[in-house]
C-alpha cells in the first residue's frame, strides 16, 4: 500500500466495515427498524387511509427522530466501535493510510448503511401513506438523507471522542433531540433532526412558514459535516490506542 | 501464549527406580466451620446484584448513572408533592396531580436507560469475562444464578419505580388527601410496578444474555423499549381518531409500559394513561396473559440460553 498523502477512499477498509457493519446481531436490528416502519406505515394507511396529518405523525415521529438516528448509530458505531473496543484499530493505525482516508472510508460505509436502511424506508413509507404527492414523499426522503448523513459524522467523532460513544449517542438521540427537541423550541438551532426537517419541510410545501430558515439550517448541516469529518480525522491522529481506562 | 518446550532435553527416565518424591503436609488447614447451604448463597449473589445495580460495591464511575437516573425519577415527585402540599386549596386538589399508575409512563425514558444499562452490567460481563465459569464451579445451580440475577435486576428497577410513587404517597397523606383511597390507589400502583419491573427486567436480561459485546446490549434495550413505545402510541392515536379501538387496544400489548398501564386500568380501575385502555374482561385478560407470557417466556428462554453457555 503506498504512503497516500491526499485523503481518499480505500477499498480494502470499505470492505471490512461492510463486513462488520452486518456480520453481528448488529445486522439484525439494522434490519428491523425499516421493517418496523414500512409496517407501521402500511398499518396506519389501513386504518385512516391517505392522510396528511397521519402520515407526517408517522414518518416525522418514528422515521426521522427515532428510525433514522438509531440506524445511523449502529451503522456508524458497526464501523468504528468494535475495532476500538478489542484494540484491533491498532492494526489499521500502523499502516501507512492517512487518518482521514481511515474516517471517510468508515464513513462511507456507514453513509451507504443509514441510506439503504434510513432514506429507502422513509421513500417506501412514503410512498405506501402518500402515494399521490410526490413532493411529500420526496421532502420527508430528503429530510432522511441529510439527518441520517450528519448523524453518522456525528456519531463517527462521538466514538472517537470516547468508549462508550453506543450509550451517550444513544442518550443525545433520546433526550436532546427526542424529549428536549419536543418540549423546548430553542432546541431546534442546535438539532440535526430539525435542520434536516426544515429543509425538507421547505420541499414538503414552499410556502409554509419555517421556524427555521432555509439558509441557516442548510449551513449548520454542512459545517456539522465538514467540521465533523475533518475532526474526526485529526482526533484519529492522535488516537490513544491503550484508551483512559 | 504457547510454551515453547525446552530444546533437546529428553523427558526424565520414567520410573526406572521406585518414586522418591513425597506430597508434604505443609500444614494448611481446611475451612472446618459451618457451610450455609444453597438459600445463603443465593441470598448474598441477590443482595449483591441488587447493590450492583446502583453502583453500590463498584468504582465511583458506576455509580453516576443510576443515582442521577434516581434522582432525576424522584425529582418530578418531589415537585408534584410540593405543588400538592402548598397549593391544594388554592388549586382545589383532592387528589394526586399525575396518577400514581400514569407516572412510569411519563418518565419511562429514566426506566429504560435504566434497565438498558444495568442489565448488561449484571449479565453480559459474566459472560464476556467467563467470570459465569466461576460462578458455575461454585454450589450454585445455573437456574439459581439465572433466576437470581433476573431478581435483582427486577427489584432495583422495581425500587426505582416505587421511590417516586411512595415519596407521592406519604406527600398526599401529610397533604391530608383521604388515607384509604390514597392507599388502595397506591398499593395497586405498587402491584404495577413490580409488573412493570419483572417486565422490563426479564426482557432487557434475555437482550443482555444474547448481545454480550460492550454497549450493543444497551443499545438493543433501548431501541427496544423506545421502538415499540413509540410505534405503540402512534398505532394507538391514530386508532383513537379513526375509531378502531379495538386495533388500539391490541397494539397495547407490544410495549411493557402500555401493556402493565392496560393491566391497571382492568384490574384497579386506575386512570388510564394511554387513548385506548383494554376495555373489556376478554380484553383485560388478555392483558394480564400477555404480562405472564411475557415474565415467564423470556425467563425460559433465558434459562435456555444458559443451558450451553459454559466454556
Amino acid at each position: 500500500m503506498s504512503t497516500s498523502t491526499r485523503p481518499g477512499l480505500s477499498p480494502t477498509i470499505v470492505e471490512l466495515g461492510v463486513r462488520s457493519v452486518f456480520g453481528r446481531r448488529r445486522g439484525v436490528l439494522l434490519f428491523v427498524l425499516p421493517l418496523v416502519l414500512v409496517g407501521l406505515a402500511i398499518l396506519v394507511r389501513a386504518l385512516v387511509g391517505v392522510d396528511e396529518d397521519a402520515a407526517e405523525g408517522t414518518l416525522y415521529g418514528l422515521g426521522l427522530v427515532v428510525v433514522v438516528p438509531l440506524v445511523s448509530l449502529l451503522g456508524t458505531t458497526g464501523v468504528l466501535a468494535p475495532e476500538i473496543d478489542d484494540g484491533s484499530i491498532a492494526y489499521l493505525l500502523s499502516k501507512p493510510i492517512s487518518r482521514h482516508t481511515i474516517v471517510l472510508s468508515k464513513l462511507t460505509v456507514a453513509t451507504g448503511a443509514s441510506v439503504v436502511f434510513g432514506t429507502l424506508p422513509m421513500l417506501l413509507a412514503g410512498f405506501v401513506l402518500m402515494p399521490g404527492d410526490p413532493r411529500f414523499v420526496l421532502g420527508f426522503a430528503l429530510a432522511a438523507l441529510l439527518a441520517g448523513v450528519t448523524y453518522c459524522v456525528v456519531f463517527a467523532l462521538a466514538s472517537m471522542l470516547n468508549r462508550h460513544a453506543v450509550v451517550i449517542g444513544l442518550i443525545y438521540v433520546l433526550v436532546w433531540e427526542g424529549l428536549l427537541g419536543g418540549l423546548l423550541s430553542g432546541v431546534r438551532w442546535l438539532s440535526v433532526t430539525q435542520w434536516a426537517a426544515a429543509v425538507g419541510g421547505r420541499i414538503v410545501d414552499p410556502d409554509a412558514t419555517q421556524d427555521l430558515s432555509l439558509g441557516y439550517a442548510l449551513v449548520a448541516t454542512v459545517v456539522v459535516l465538514v467540521g465533523g469529518t475533518w475532526w474526526a480525522g485529526r482526533r484519529l491522529r492522535s488516537f490513544n490506542i491503550a484508551g483512559e481506562e | 501464549m504457547t510454551e515453547v518446550p525446552a530444546v533437546s532435553t529428553s523427558p526424565p527416565e520414567p520410573a526406572a527406580v521406585a518414586p522418591s518424591a513425597v506430597i508434604h503436609d505443609l500444614g494448611y488447614r481446611p475451612y472446618e466451620g459451618p457451610r450455609l447451604g444453597a438459600g445463603a448463597v443465593s441470598w448474598a449473589f441477590f443482595v449483591t446484584g441488587l447493590r450492583h445495580c446502583f453502583g453500590l460495591g463498584r468504582s465511583g464511575r458506576s455509580k453516576v448513572l443510576p443515582m442521577i437516573l434516581l434522582a432525576l425519577m424522584l425529582l418530578p415527585a418531589l415537585i408534584l408533592v410540593g405543588v400538592l402540599v402548598q397549593a391544594k386549596d388554592l388549586l382545589g386538589l383532592d387528589e394526586q396531580i399525575v396518577a400514581y399508575s400514569t407516572y412510569p409512563m411519563t418518565t419511562q425514558l429514566l426506566i429504560s436507560v435504566f434497565v438498558a444499562a444495568q442489565a448488561p452490567a449484571l449479565i453480559s460481563r459474566d459472560l464476556r469475562f467467563r467470570t459465569i465459569t466461576l460462578y458455575l464451579a461454585r454450589p450454585l445451580r445455573r437456574t439459581t444464578y439465572v433466576l437470581v440475577r433476573v431478581a435483582s435486576l427486577t427489584a432495583a428497577t422495581f425500587v426505582l419505580i416505587g421511590a417516586p410513587l411512595l415519596l407521592m404517597y406519604l406527600g398526599g397523606l401529610l397533604a391530608e388527601l383521604p388515607a384509604g383511597r390514597e392507599t388502595g390507589r397506591f398499593l395497586g400502583a405498587a402491584v404495577g410496578a413490580l409488573l412493570l419491573a419483572a417486565c422490563l427486567a426479564g426482557l432487557s436480561a434475555l437482550t443482555a444474555a444474547l448481545t454480550v459485546r460492550r454497549g450493543l446490549a444497551v443499545a438493543a434495550v433501548i431501541v427496544v423499549l423506545l421502538v415499540s413505545y413509540t410505534v405503540v402510541a402512534t398505532i394507538q392515536g391514530i386508532a383513537w381518531d379513526s375509531g378502531h379501538d379495538t386495533v388500539g387496544e391490541v397494539a397495547g400489548l407490544f410495549s411493557p409500559y402500555t401493556l402493565v398501564n392496560g393491566v391497571q386500568v382492568f384490574l384497579f380501575d386506575a386512570p388510564e394513561a394511554t387513548p385506548t385502555p383494554p376495555t373489556g374482561t376478554a380484553m383485560g385478560l388478555l392483558y394480564l396473559g400477555t404480562v405472564a407470557v411475557l415474565v415467564l417466556g423470556s425467563m425460559a428462554a433465558m434459562l435456555g440460553r444458559y443451558r450451553t453457555v459454559t466454556s
